[in-house]
């Protein structure tokens, strides 16, 4: 194993360097003191960077899904369907996080929060493409008519994550209205800790949809030396 | 003596209340659970569960690499 962890990738150790740092410096350096919020304002280094790494993992397939229409590759669909499948599951893990996190913030797990609400749509269309791609047997009808769904699906989250939600009045820091993450909301001390952390659990999302991937090539490859 | 005495006693008071006063008008923080706690150990305990799913996963991204090998 020594000598193969050689051939491991350069961003998987990228990966594991912040994921390590994030956990041990997400939980112990200083955090500003803010009412209602307390400690579980590191809640910022864990919840906030899953709807990051859902996005980045999202604009990865919707990229694939239109390379696929232009010359049906099996290859780009295939990455177009492990990325968005990841995305999905850290959409899960956001969406969950969340619910904790109001319930002892807003005082209950499901508030109606205009963003709560549209995070939900945008993980049911996700969730509804799956559903599509399971139901056509036909390999590369499916992968053509997924690929057509996912461009959709990927430009309904500007909507329903990002101007919906500001037109509203929300629980949410940066909505109703607000920039999120601007100058006052994401105070300097955090900032070390909050970008390396979005960035290393992108590269986790990134890491395992990669295998996803790789998966799904090994799987085309067998089955077309079986036929 | 007398007046130093009394000048003593009302910083002391002084100090006292501002000090009360910032205790109670501070958001509450992990402070002493932080210092006393043992919460290293939980940091201990994440960061081998966060170490078990790594070495997982990239056994994981090993075992495709070989299979990978096999077919081209």
């Amino acid at each position: 194993m020594m000598y193969q962890l050689k051939s491991l990738s350069w961003w998987k150790w990228v990966c594991i360097i912040l994921l390590g740092y994030t956990l041990v410096a997400g939980l112990t350096l200083p955090v500003p003191a803010r009412e209602i919020l307390n400690e579980t304002i590191r809640n910022l280094y864990f919840h906030v960077p899953m709807w990051f790494a859902m996005i980045a993992l999202c604009l990865w397939s919707f990229v694939y899904s239109i390379l696929y229409l232009g010359n049906y590759n099996y290859k780009y669909d295939a990455q177009a369907r492990a990325f968005a499948e990841v995305g999905f599951v850290m959409g899960i893990a956001g969406l969950l996080t969340g619910m904790l996190w109001a319930k002892y913030t807003w005082g209950d797990w499901w508030s109606q929060d205009i963003k709560q609400i549209t995070s939900a749509i945008t993980l049911l269309i996700y969730a509804a493409l799956f559903v599509l791609r399971g139901s056509i047997e036909d390999e590369k009808k499916g992968a053509t008519i997924s690929a057509v769904y996912n461009i959709f699906a990927f430009v309904l989250i500007f909507p329903l994550l990002f101007i919906i939600p500001r037109l509203q009045d929300s629980l949410h820091p940066g909505n109703g209205g607000n920039p999120a993450l601007g100058d006052d909301s994401l105070a300097p001390m955090m900032r070390p800790i909050f970008y390396p952390a979005v960035i290393a659990w992108i590269l986790l999302g990134f890491w395992i949809a990669n295998i996803k991937y790789r998966y799904f090539i090994y799987k085309n490859a067998l089955e077309n030396e079986e036929s | 003596m007398k007046n130093l005495n009394c000048l003593l006693l009302t910083s002391i008071v002084l100090i006292n209340s501002t000090f009360a006063q910032n205790q109670i008008s501070q958001p509450e923080m992990a402070d002493i659970f932080m210092q006393h706690g043992k919460f290293y150990v939980v940091v201990g305990v994440i960061l081998i569960i966060f170490a078990v799913l790594i070495f997982y996963l990239i056994r994981l991204d090993l075992k495709i690499k070989k299979l990978e090998q096999n077919i081209s």
